[in-house]
């Protein structure tokens, strides 16, 4: 039957220097859809669950799904799955770009990659060819330079690579691609570093992926488009201002979390608004691979021409470390960036250093010459460059995220986290919903993994009181579900601002030949929820993971419009098992079996 | 005095802030027709950090937040 999967895999063992070709498990891709949902069922299967991260044993899935490199809109992303050395769980990064899709291209719809080579290598693939070659001469090497040392050896090439920061096994390290497009989260460049493997370049000659039904899916991205263009958020606010449009509306709610939490409202967050950077820095618009929206910044940087920042960034690197200079936080950016950093772990890690300083814990002999103290645009500048080398003994500890600094200096209640990774740019004190996706989020704190921001926030697809708590489990887990989808279709979570379950149904089965209705997708997303759950109670997770930290319960906002509010997670966490059928953290052998999972128990 | 916030496109030929007497104005949608902002284009309207309704009530002192249609993550 003809469709949108290639069926092939490639198995990559960098101590043998052995690739070998694999079908791809139709039943398994049936069940767990690609990237996401796949690549976790495969490394589940594998055993990876018990490894050390940053052993050999671990392996490094780069998955791409059913719908990366058709025509459908934002169908360019790709998924690296692996076991993070920061949590200890199951992560699972997605990016943009083109990478993912020129991988699908030459032929694979994932690569399985194992071992550790004894000197640094990269992986070239030239659709079925694929070749383990030296890297020395891109060991230590910034993102960019990577990037365009090897295009001109491989001239077509798209090039995914880590900079020093995964070199270093920084557990915060990322994977780039395409330059300036990021897996961001979870450590996944570390392991990737752990392997010797500086980057994987791909030149396909085909630039099209054959669907099920090519009628079918030209009426689905039709009908996908004309909503895309309908809706205001994607047509609109995320091309106009990018992500960064949120810093003004979340500071206006009082819940833009300030100077590493202590506080709320941030009064200069104008200053690193999206508008102000529209106004001041953007050069134009950027775009993954065949996206409508165009949501990426590109901004001139003291006269050089860069990647922007997003939200995140924007938000972790001003109000979270009390910064308002644009220009400085754009720079911190372009420094993740080029050393391969986690542009949301990095800056929230320097927020805690200097909450850590602020309170006597960090002194200032430790600091090289650059304190850090609030506000400062030089520290967010130099303590991420520094992160980048490993260049301290304060840098090597910060790199390895808020955690395990906050923890070496005796509190780790001050590491804004939870299971180990940085939480984001909502206040869950203010947001009540949000709360909830950050504590049972599989990979530790996280938004993307159940955008409550948007019922909750933007009234999408219908406003909800951010301020209660009625309801708010089982939106959780239908926008974790839904979620789980998109992640593994191959399609970049912002359409679903203008889409739904009904449009990816419909893109999806015109894809595969798959006949899913609206109702059977989200039961799909549910069971790629479960069986990461699954790969997390191997790992060792305990209930007490799925937590907030204390200041979120404890510490009610000092200021701003959500003065006096803390999270009510212990009210919504019951609930939230309750509607997913898990007791204590972990699904139930019913829920399983409901689920086709039995076999996982 | 009713402080007003106005926010992305809102800002294109107006004011980032504004201030109006309260005694101009009753409700949200009093301030949108002042500023000539056909009201389907208001997303998002925050009274004091609130999502609010534009028929909501305004008084004095009250921080008014005008949005149009704009997302993330
Ligand atoms: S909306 Fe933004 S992140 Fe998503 S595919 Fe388009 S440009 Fe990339």
């Amino acid at each position: 039957m003809k469709t949108s999967y290639n069926g092939k895999v490639a198995r990559i063992n960098l101590t043998t220097r052995e690739v070998k070709v694999e079908a791809l498990d139709m039943d398994l891709a049936t069940k767990f859809v690609g990237g996401r949902g796949l690549g976790t069922a495969m490394l589940y299967n594998e055993g990876i669950a018990t490894v050390e991260p940053l052993s050999e044993a671990n392996k490094l899935i780069y998955a791409t799904g059913p719908l990366t490199g058709t025509a459908s809109p934002t169908a360019g992303r790709y998924m690296v799955v692996t076991k993070s050395p920061l949590t200890g769980m199951i992560a699972s990064s997605n990016s943009g770009g083109i990478w993912g899709a020129k991988l699908k291209y030459a032929g694979w719809d994932a690569l399985i990659v194992e071992g550790k080579a004894s000197s640094p290598v990269y992986i070239n693939i030239e659709d079925e060819k694929i070749e383990i070659l030296p890297a020395d001469q891109y060991a230590g090497m910034l993102s960019e330079t990577v990037d365009e040392e090897l295009k001109k050896v491989h001239e077509k090439c798209s090039v995914l690579n880590i900079g020093p920061a995964g070199e270093h096994q920084s557990l915060l390290a990322a994977i780039m691609n395409d330059k300036d497009r990021a897996a961001g989260r979870s450590g996944v460049g570390a392991v990737m570093g752990s392997k010797n493997l500086k980057a994987i370049t791909v030149t396909a000659s085909r630039n099209v992926i054959e669907p099920h039904d090519a009628d079918k899916l030209r009426e689905a991205m039709t009908d996908c488009l004309a909503k895309i263009k309908a809706n205001g958020v994607t047509s609109g606010g995320l091309p106009t201002y990018g992500t960064a449009v949120l810093v003004n509306i979340i500071n206006n709610t009082g819940s833009f979390p300030t100077r590493n939490w202590q506080e709320s409202y941030f009064d200069k967050a104008d200053d690193t608004s999206g508008e102000t950077l529209v106004e001041k820095h953007l050069v134009k618009n950027s775009y993954c691979h065949r996206c409508p929206i165009g949501c990426g910044r590109v901004v001139n940087l003291n006269g050089k021409v860069v990647g922007g920042p997003e939200y995140e960034p924007l938000w972790a690197y001003g109000g979270n470390c009390g910064v308002n200079d644009l220009n400085a936080i754009d720079e911190a950016n372009f420094w993740c960036n080029e050393y391969g950093l986690d542009a949301i772990s990095t800056p929230c890690t320097i927020a805690a250093a200097m909450e850590l300083y602020q309170r006597g814990y960090i002194k200032e002999e430790e600091c090289d010459g650059v304190p850090l103290v609030w506000g400062s645009a030089e520290a967010i500048v130099t303590w991420t460059k520094w992160m980048g080398e490993g260049k301290n003994a304060l840098a090597k500890l910060m790199a390895d995220g808020s955690y395990r600094l906050c923890e070496h200096y005796g509190h780790p209640e001050y590491s804004m986290s939870v299971k180990k990774q940085e939480m984001p740019a909502y206040d869950a004190r203010g947001i009540q919903g949000i709360g909830i996706t950050y504590a049972t989020s599989n990979r530790g704190g996280c938004h993307v993994r159940g955008y409550l921001i948007s019922p909750e926030i933007l009234g999408l697809p219908e406003q909800l009181d951010r301020t209660t708590v009625e309801g708010k489990a089982k939106w959780a887990m239908i926008f974790q579900d839904l979620t789980a989808v998109i992640d593994s279709l191959g399609l970049c979570l912002f359409s679903s601002f203008a889409l739904g379950a009904p449009e990816y149904a419909a893109l999806l089965n015109a894809g595969t030949g798959t006949n899913y209705t609206a109702e059977e997708l989200l039961v799909l997303g549910e069971r790629i929820y479960n069986i990461e759950r699954l790969f997390n109670k191997a790992a060792g997770m305990k209930p007490e993971d799925d937590r907030l930290p204390k200041r979120l319960i404890e510490e009610p906002i000092t200021d701003g419009p959500s003065k006096g509010m803390t999270s009510q997670i212990q009210v919504t966490l019951p609930q939230y098992y309750e509607a997913r059928g898990w007791v204590e953290a972990f699904p139930t052998p019913e829920t399983l079996t409901r689920l086709g999972l039995e076999e996982k128990y | 005095m009713i402080e007003i916030r106005l926010f992305a496109t809102f800002r294109e030929n107006r004011k980032k802030i504004d201030y109006i007497d309260s005694n101009q104005v009753e409700k949200a949608l009093d301030i949108v027709n002042y500023y000539g902002i056909d009201p389907e284009d208001v997303a998002i309207c925050l009274i004091n950090g609130f999502h609010s309704k534009l028929t909501d009530s305004i008084k004095d002192g009250d921080v008014v937040a005008l949005f149009p249609p704009v997302g993330g993550g």
